[in-house]
């Protein structure tokens, strides 16, 4: 046949190998320096070059294609023509179905082995153990659905597959089964409901955590600001008008509270401490994203929203847990923010109270020099919390 | 009334060279016609436009996230300013998200895919002459397709298209200095949503109105196809929710054109304390997911319906459950109103409201499963043809399984904590609504092709279509589940700032060749598409023996659908492979008269007389039986 000598061709074969080798990394895969200089003329016509020769191995393709088709075409006519029954390609579609759900369900598989494996190692937190079960369970759930309700789609696919000899079951409706198929997910998904709405209600529920550590986070493009407490414990108030060079949170030192506050550029945390964040964003919303500790709370501005958890494993336990040196707790950004929204991090780290108690000791006040300078409140000592009552008064001068 | 005017004169036709009140010229036939059919085929030609553009951006930002740290000089010679040395920039890659989101949802699988089937089967399969209003009718395809142009000049405006993401959440898409493309693109984007919404309110009001007043003598509404039933509700939901986008656009446009503060309160943007006071950026999105979640509802139920017909055709069995099928359906239509808070629960939303929401997500995941066990019962021993429009439902209702379950760990709101905004998120919603309703689109084209072109789709270029977009697209979406779990956030420019996302940048690579793979496939079906239009072979009156009304019609169009009498409808559309009738369907068109040996007590519920006649004829054959 004129066609199988064509595919046979060793001359073809070998010019379009030739053809392909010649061709790779072309368009692809130039490194940034070289790109740096592409704005010669000979880095734009090499360019187009590429695109050309892109272009043709597309059209070679869809021409293997038709070639294929043809090929095809003209055996199917002449099986035919010998009187017996051409392609069946009903068969060969249920036969695919049949593969694809064998092939399928193994890449469901070991995409859920290696690729979950890949996934958060255990929850930092004490909230987020609730959450993991819940995932669990639900995970079984849906998993044992999933291949159940695949295996009978693409089953029954393929063994009722069309035939000449058979004509289809009529059965417009059976109102038992409908009833059980109705009551069944009703049944399920209550269960998962309720146990949902409790995980849910004891995730968010505040009074039953007690002792917290205060620390505000502020997001705004493109960086996360903290503040931490001073030695008084408390958080002084912010008022986004007094927000300038200086003050960047626009921390409001009428407020008592506020001349200890801390500035720090970490986010270190006490393990088995309750720790409450209070979430602000200065410009656009962003989103407190902590995966590791199962937490996250979008930052609005204009509507301060918190979130109070406990954090269960130090840094350098998950290190040796996760048998990863590197390891770091990190906090993203978590809702679109702008062009830098993919960078918007900050490390954190949770640590003993020792190593807590130390480290809050190193770090600056808000109120820096400059700021007290700018404010007129040079007098005031904030670090030594005994004086503070009185420098209230020389504020108010 | 309209109504009538169209009757009368649909009587007529052009084709015979009849005396008409107007003549068929090339404008009012190709370009400005108040014909539903061509209008259905212009939605589904600027739809198919507008879903191959969408498709190009995806790929253009897939490449960005597969090669992070590499430079294409060709994406600057094409793209210019915005992929300086041939790495895109980050503002325009989150321009290439928004929008290809925005085509997709509003553009291809709103207005593309309910666009083309209401109008194409709405009037045929209920046995009308045309819609309740022509012109109307005919003025919203022109605002979609002014829509779509504006939606596209965005890319010319020198500081790119809207970049916010396709929910653009104030504040970021209220202030022009928070981001270039908050500028003159944000602008473009909702001038051309404020077109759209019209054009899917007119097109909505025009079903609706349609399918209660304008079926055929015998045509009620429990005999209509389920393709009829999904798009009428698909409909109304369109029109109770798009209203509310517009309220929450145009408080939008005030925001940032005439200084006021709906959305906005406690500002300060790089250093600067801005003057809005008092507004919530949080009503915004209540207002938003108000509509937009009916909206993902919108984008499934016309796959569902076209699915359900696809496959009860060529399962050659009526559709199991025909009733619970119409109830789901009317179940997710009105439980798809409360449940908009599910995309809300972390914005510090009262925590009791968060669990209502919840309650409320997990209830609307029931009628979805009773649909998803209708269609396995309608396959079970049904005698299966493989058109490709059976492989691209049968697809349809794999993707909504796979998508669907995990909606039911995202509508918990303790698992939706750490699921909010990753990858989890997009492998969802890409599934159960991005694949699920682009195959029943797939689906839909495939069958109705034959009515809309007169012609035949070439069958094995629609398998080759059909299994490389079915695999490519699950090796796209289904790694995105895990790196959800893993914590990677969704609309990010790059993972290379992550030493911990490293691991995830080979997947990367995997998901964007898939995702070429599963683009060049859709070459296949292009040339498909074109070619058949103009050469492919020319159709049968009913090509794939199916019941409704469509294929009763001629197969040259004429104005008007049917010459003479419009049929009456004699009862359901799913009678194939009934018991006693020689060939396995029975068209809507045949009376009960004529299929005796058929006919079923069932048949006669609410018809007393047929049941009598029918009685007697079943007494009668028995006694002449006995004779023999
Ligand atoms: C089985 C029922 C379903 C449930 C319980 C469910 C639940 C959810 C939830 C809770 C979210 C929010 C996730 C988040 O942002 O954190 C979500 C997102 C989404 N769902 Fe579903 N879903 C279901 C079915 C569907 C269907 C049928 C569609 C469309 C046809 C759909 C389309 C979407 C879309 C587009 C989003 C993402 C919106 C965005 O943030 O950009 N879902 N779903
Ligand atoms: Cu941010
Ligand atoms: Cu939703």
């Amino acid at each position: 046949m004129a066609f199988k000598k064509l595919i046979n061709s060793k001359k073809i074969l070998s010019l379009f190998a030739v053809f392909l080798l010649s061709g790779t990394n072309l368009l692809m895969a130039q490194s940034t320096d070289v790109a740096a200089s592409g704005n010669s003329k000979a880095g734009h016509s090499s360019d187009w070059f590429s695109v050309g020769y892109y272009l043709l191995l597309f059209f070679f393709a869809i021409l293997c294609v038709a070639t294929l088709g043809k090929i095809l075409k003209v055996y199917d006519l002449s099986v035919k023509m010998q009187g017996k029954k051409g392609i069946n390609w009903n068969n060969i579609m249920a036969l695919l179905c049949a593969v694809f759900l064998v092939v399928g369900l193994y890449g469901a598989y070991w995409s859920l082995t290696v690729q979950g494996s890949m996934t958060l190692p255990v929850s930092a937190s004490e909230h987020g153990v609730a959450i993991d079960n819940m995932f669990t369970v639900t995970s079984i759930l849906t998993l044992i659905v999933f291949v159940l309700t695949q295996i009978l789609l693409f089953g029954f696919a393929f063994i009722y597959r069309a035939s000449d000899k058979r004509k289809a079951y009529f059965l417009p409706h059976n109102n038992t089964i409908e009833k059980v198929w109705t009551v069944i997910p009703a049944v399920v998904l209550t269960i998962l409901v309720v146990f949902g709405f409790f995980t849910w209600q004891k995730v968010m529920d505040i009074s039953s955590k007690k002792g917290d550590i205060n620390i505000d986070v502020t997001g705004h493009q493109f960086a996360w600001e903290l503040r931490y407490p001073g030695t008084d414990g408390k958080l002084g108030k912010v008022d986004y008008k007094l927000v300038t060079g200086l003050n960047k949170l626009g921390v409001d030192y009428s407020d008592r509270n506020s001349f200890d506050d801390l500035q720090a550029d970490t986010l270190v945390l006490p393990v088995n401490k309750t720790i409450r964040l209070n979430i602000h964003a200065q410009d656009v919303i962003h989103s407190v994203y902590l995966p590791q500790f199962r937490v996250q709370m979008n930052a609005v501005p204009g509507l301060p929203t918190f979130f109070k958890f406990v954090p269960t494993i130090t840094t350098a336990d998950m290190r040796i847990k996760t048998d990863n040196p590197k390891f770091e707790y990190t906090l993203y950004c978590n809702k679109i923010c702008g062009g830098s929204h993919y960078n918007m991090q900050k490390v954190v780290r949770v640590v003993s109270e020792e190593e807590y108690q130390e480290w809050i000791a190193k770090q600056k006040p808000y109120l820096s020099d400059q700021l007290k300078a700018d404010l007129k409140i040079a007098e005031i000592k904030p670090s030594v919390s005994g004086q503070i009552s009185s420098n209230k008064l020389a504020l108010n001068n | 009334m309209s109504t009538l005017a169209v009757h009368d004169h649909g009587v007529l036709q052009h084709g015979e060279g009849h005396e008409h009140h107007h003549k068929a010229t090339f404008l009012n036939t190709y370009v400005f016609s108040q014909d539903h059919k061509m209008i259905a085929k212009q939605f589904l030609i600027t739809g198919i436009t507008m879903a191959f553009i969408a498709m190009t951006l995806s790929i253009l930002f897939r490449i960005q996230l597969a090669y992070p740290d590499k430079s294409f000089p060709l994406l600057e010679t094409l793209l210019g300013r915005f992929a300086p040395g041939g790495r895109l920039s980050p503002d325009f890659y989150m321009s290439l998200v928004t929008i290809h989101g925005t085509i997709m949802v509003f553009f291809v699988l709103t207005a593309g895919l309910s666009g083309t089937f209401a109008n194409l089967l709405i009037p045929l399969q209920i046995g009308a002459r045309d819609m309740a209003s022509p012109l109307v009718n005919m003025l919203s395809y022109w605002f979609f397709l002014t829509a779509s142009i504006i939606m596209l000049s965005a890319f010319f405006v020198e500081k790119g298209p809207a970049s916010g993401g396709w929910t653009i959440y104030p504040p970021l898409s209220a202030m022009p200095k928070a981001m270039p493309g908050s500028g003159m693109g944000m602008t473009l984007w909702l001038i051309s949503m404020v077109c759209f919404i019209a054009s899917s309110l007119m097109g909505g009001i025009n079903y609706v109105s349609t399918v209660l007043n304008m079926r055929t003598k015998g045509m009620d509404l429990w005999k209509m196809p389920l393709t009829v039933w999904a798009l009428f509700l698909t409909a109304i939901l369109g029109v109770l929710a798009f209203p509310v986008l517009v309220a929450g656009v145009v408080l939008l446009i005030f925001d940032r054109s005439f200084g006021t503060s709906f959305y906005l309160s406690d500002i300060v943007l790089n250093g600067q304390v801005q003057p809005y006071e008092g507004g919530s950026p949080i009503l915004f999105q209540h207002l938003f997911w108000f509509l937009g979640h009916p909206e993902v509802y919108i984008v499934i139920m016309p796959a569902m319906g076209i699915s359900s017909e696809v496959m009860s055709v060529n399962s050659r069995k009526p559709i199991f459950g025909y009733h619970a099928m119409v109830y789901s359906l009317i179940g997710i239509t009105v439980l798809s109103f409360i449940v908009w808070g599910h995309h809300m629960f972390v914005t510090g939303m009262n925590p009791f409201l968060g669990g209502v929401f919840m309650i409320t997500t997990l209830i609307i995941a029931v009628p979805s499963a009773v649909k998803t066990f209708n269609w396995l019962a309608t396959l079970w021993r049904g005698n299966i043809r493989f058109t490709p429009a059976m492989l691209f439902a049968i697809g349809m209702v794999s993707f909504f399984i796979s998508g669907g379950l995990t909606g039911i760990f995202l509508g918990n709101a303790a698992l939706d904590i750490n699921l909010h905004d990753t990858y989890f998120v997009v492998a969802h919603f890409h599934l159960v609504m991005g694949s699920a309703a682009i195959f029943g689109m797939l689906a839909g084209v495939y069958h109705w092709f034959p009515k809309m072109f007169r012609r035949m789709m070439d069958e094995r270029l629609g398998y080759l279509h059909f299994w490389i977009t079915f695999i490519g697209a699950y090796l796209v979406f289904f790694p995105m589940h895990f790196m959800g779990l893993d914590g990677v956030p969704r609309r990010y420019y790059a993972l290379t700032e992550f030493p911990a996302f490293n691991r995830w940048l080979t997947v990367n690579v995997f998901i964007t060749w898939a995702a070429i793979m599963s683009g060049f496939a859709q070459v296949a079906f292009l040339i498909n598409f074109v070619y058949s239009i103009f050469w492919g072979k020319k159709t049968v009156q009913n090509p794939w023996n199916a019941n409704t009304l469509e294929w009763d019609a001629p197969i040259e169009h004429v104005h008007g659908n049917w010459i003479g009498e419009i049929p009456t409808v004699y009862r359901w559309p799913y009678d194939y492979s009934k018991p006693g009738h020689e060939e396995d369907f029975i068209p809507q068109t045949v009376p009960f008269s004529q299929t005796m040996s058929s006919n079923l007590p069932h048949d006669f519920e609410d018809n007393p007389a047929g049941l009598a006649e029918y009685n007697k004829w079943v007494v009668l054959n028995k006694a002449n039986e006995e004779v023999k």
